[in-house]
């Protein structure tokens, strides 16, 4: 009994036994659904096995937004729980455990491999090369973070949720105050998915640095690739401080040492300093390439070149560098002295700088731009205003003196939220629209588009403003309820509207997305917004190959260049196609590592070891394994390039 | 593929040439992570609870063995490097070999180490300081073991496919790796060792 006593959860509600249930449900009618249509063949051929970064890209960013959903509904449980005070929907153990869930979910598996999609579509085509450095560790990356993100999942239905923050801190997250299996879940999710982001980072980072089209110089880069690469570096150097801290974790909750415990010799702060020195760098990651979003929408739809194209690049670079010297300012109050402070709050306000930066050279190419309001341009022009907000409140969390009143209350989370959300979410869904043509050859619809962006953004304002009010009258974070002599239920009960308004802004995405589906015409042309960067001057759909020719560059603006100062993109002939060969390594590799830290979150000591072979024959199996990939030949490059021409 | 002759063997492709670059940027990853693990060091060395201190536990003689034994390693896989560039196999592969019982040689004198620590009552789980040392020089010494098995299989495939595009740049990285965990000891060598030794 012992045995299975592990596997149950530890505070199981109606609404868990319902999910059971719905995930048994849904599982077995994917199953059954592939198998009536016959569709396992397509899926393993086309989807499973694949290296094409265009196909990961959308696997990436299905992931995304079934992730953003399962964020969602643990966001709107939370706010349902304050609408009223003394309110008994959730139980503290149950609120705690959706916290934490919430802001892993839409930090780690939402926003990240939303950042992964945009990364792995755009890079390679934004500078005319066929693929990624390393195609199949591209592959390998998105089934690490795929099996990273479902090993959380299922956590709330085998053995219990992690229920420490998604901070986890110690000695809270050690086994004393933390007795079910939850951390061991938020460990090796995190571990699995961060192994893979710490790939995609090397890759990216390889694949700019020599993989860009010829006369491509750094500083012709376009902006969203020159985000990537800053933000990829940031990646390098700070996930595996993370490798660090979780191994740390591991062993303090499976093997009882002492890193992070309060007694022989641990040190819970160490967990702290280390998890930020990860975790603050980690906001960066997201905001970059969403920076770099912007202002690739911000440059083709006032139709003017970037403005401060080195500038901005500059910003990216500081941003990149200040990003590690902040992350005690999220202890300011922990007792670490004056000096320490002092230091700290002037690198963290010192980051407004350079994002002030940014924010001026967009206004000025705003300025004189033959402006277009599209959905991705309105969502662009929303954001500037929200997120200043956001960024001005940051400043003031930044004196650190002055964070001993607004430490640890609602008024941190307005900030971050209205940071995060117009920030990178707002970059996501207006990168969605703007590249949606680019992942599916056709357009969403830009009336229900334009509807979505005002839902959202004003839902957003009406979400989290209460909360900074809230906030500096003292309502604490993460408390599941509250008395109502407090005074809070009016700020409480007006961010539960909103955060409903923001459900019903993702739920108007998901039926654009079905409508346009439906009856968006299949007919576009390549390049529908008249934009400015190379991903636009590929066939739609895209070949598998990209660029039938490697195009060569002249400018910082390279097609639109060749559209309107003629410019001439391709000036080779055309010659055979070296291509990578799919492969079922990284998928099978991905499956392994799931039964590994399933095993590990359990300490079932046999699989684990079973599994680590596994993942050592598959390495084996790899190093051993001759395969060159194959060509494409000129007869047959012809072929396609002719049917796309007829197309356009 | 097109092949660049006026380089070295194993850059002489686009592909050969992203390999290596995407390793060296690895190794920046590693450095953070060993970084990551002194600083962990640096923290805990004094916090020994009930346990004892590194001065107390610590042997000079098989940590200078060591030392010497994994220093000589990362010579012969230069070596190994240099009569690969020479195209000599047989002499590289010889050269190859010692380097990986060499390696061998360093991983036994560790494993004895452990167990005289654990004698000693220096365990994982006695104190913080304890749990910081061997998970440092462990995440070390499976560096070398991963390094072992890697190197048995690029000996396997110089051996069946000779000195080629893909087996010299396999090599190559491979030598990348074994001098950067040379490099990592120097560091647990001095700051571990000798200063714990000195205190």
């Amino acid at each position: 009994m012992e045995f299975f006593e592990r596997f149950a959860v530890p505070h199981p509600s109606p609404a868990i036994y319902a999910s059971m249930v719905a995930i048994v449900l849904v599982t077995v009618g994917i199953i059954v659904g592939l198998t009536y249509f016959k569709l396992w063949g397509y899926l393993w051929r086309e989807w499973l096995t694949t290296v094409d970064h265009k196909k990961i890209a959308i696997m990436y960013l299905i992931s995304a937004i079934a992730m953003l959903f399962r964020g969602g509904v643990d966001a709107i449980m939370m706010r349902a729980q304050l609408a009223q005070p003394e309110n008994t929907l959730l139980d503290a153990q149950h609120y705690n455990e959706i916290f934490t869930t919430h802001g892993l979910v839409m930090i780690i598996f939402m926003a990240m491999p939303f950042i992964m999609a945009f990364m792995n579509l755009l890079v390679p085509l934004q500078i005319g090369a066929r693929d990624v450095a390393f195609p199949r560790l591209n592959a390998l990356s998105f089934w690490l973070f795929f099996v990273g993100a479902m090993l959380l999942n299922i956590s709330f239905v085998i053995g219990g949720s992690p229920d420490a923050g998604w901070t986890s801190y110690f000695p809270l997250a050690g086994n004393e105050f933390s007795e079910s299996v939850g951390t061991n879940y938020y460990m090796f999710a995190l571990q699995i998915s961060g192994l893979g982001t710490l790939i995609t980072g090397i890759n990216f980072i390889t694949t700019i640095l020599l993989f860009r089209a010829p006369g491509m110089t750094l500083m012709k880069m376009p902006m969203f690739t020159w985000s990537a690469l800053t933000a990829n570096v940031i990646i390098v150097f700070a996930f595996p401080v993370l490798t660090i801290a979780l191994l740390m974790g591991t062993m303090d909750r499976l093997f009882m040492t002492n890193f992070f415990t309060t007694t022989n010799g641990g040190m819970d702060m160490l967990w702290a300093n280390f998890f930020w020195v990860w975790g603050h760098p980690e906001v960066y990651i997201l905001i970059l390439p969403a920076f770099g979003i912007y202002s690739e929408i911000i440059a083709t739809f006032s139709q003017r070149n970037l403005y401060g194209h080195k500038s901005m690049v500059a910003s990216m670079v500081i941003i990149s560098l200040l990003s590690f010297l902040v992350w005690t300012h999220h202890f300011f109050t922990m007792g670490q002295g004056a000096l320490t402070n002092s230091i700290f709050s002037i690198t963290t306000m010192a980051i407004a700088v350079p994002t002030g930066v940014k924010i001026f050279n967009w206004l000025f190419t705003l300025w004189k731009g033959k402006i277009t309001i599209s959905t991705p341009m309105l969502y662009t022009l929303l954001f500037i205003p929200i997120f200043t907000i956001g960024g001005v409140t940051g400043v003031m969390l930044g004196m650190s003196a002055a964070d001993y009143q607004y430490h640890n209350t609602m008024f941190l989370v307005a900030h971050f939220h209205m940071v995060i959300i117009p920030g990178v979410v707002f970059a996501m869904l207006a990168g969605l629209h703007y590249y949606w043509p680019k992942f599916f050859n056709f357009m969403l619809n830009d009336k229900l588009g334009k509807i979505e962006a005002w839902v959202i953004s004003m839902s957003t304002l009406l979400a989290f403003m209460p909360m900074f009010f809230s906030g500096l009258d003292g309502q604490a974070r993460r408390m599941y309820t509250y008395s109502e002599s407090t005074g809070f239920t009016i700020y409480n009960m007006i961010s539960f509207v909103g955060a409903i308004g923001l459900a019903s802004g993702f739920v108007l995405l998901v039926y654009n997305v079905y409508h346009s589906t439906r009856y968006a015409t299949r007919n576009i042309p390549s390049d529908p917004w008249n934009a400015r960067s190379l991903e636009w001057a590929t066939h739609t759909p895209i070949p598998e190959y990209n660029f039938a020719i490697v195009p060569t560059v002249d400018s910082t603006e390279a097609f639109w260049d060749a559209k309107e100062n003629g410019h001439v993109l391709y000036r080779e002939p055309y010659t055979k196609i070296h291509m990578p060969n799919n492969s079922g390594m990284p998928f099978i590799l991905g499956c392994i590592f799931f039964v590994w830290g399933f095993s590990f979150v359990f300490a079932l000591w046999i699989p684990v070891l079973i599994s680590t072979i596994g993942i050592f024959a598959c390495l084996i199996h790899r190093s051993l394994e001759k395969d060159h990939g194959r060509y494409i030949e000129v007869e047959e490059i012809k072929k396609i390039e002719q049917a796309a021409g007829a197309r356009r | 593929m097109k092949i660049d002759n006026s380089r070295p063997l194993e850059y002489g492709t686009l592909q050969n040439r992203a390999n290596i670059l995407g390793f060296w940027i690895f190794l920046g990853a590693e450095i953070m992570l060993f970084g990551t693990l002194f600083a962990g060091y640096f923290t805990l060395v004094d916090r020994t609870g009930n346990g004892p201190t590194g001065a107390e536990i610590f042997e000079i003689t098989p940590v200078m063995l060591e030392t010497f034994i994994l220093l000589t390693s990362s010579f012969t896989i230069g070596l190994a490097i240099h009569a690969m560039r020479l195209k000599r196999q047989k002499v590289m592969i010889t050269f190859f070999v010692i380097t990986l019982l060499l390696g061998l040689g360093f991983l036994s004198i560790e494993i004895y180490e452990f167990m005289h620590y654990y004698h000693v009552g220096a365990g994982l789980q006695t104190s913080a300081f304890t749990a910081i040392l061997l998970t440092t020089l462990g995440t070390h010494g499976a560096h070398v073991t991963f390094g072992i098995v890697w190197g048995v299989l690029i000996v396997s495939q110089i051996k069946k496919r000779g000195i080629t595009h893909e087996t010299t740049n396999k090599s190559f990285i491979f030598s990348l790796y074994w001098h950067f965990l040379d490099v990592v000891w120097i560091f647990i060598f001095s700051f571990v060792y000798l200063k714990g030794l000195v205190s």
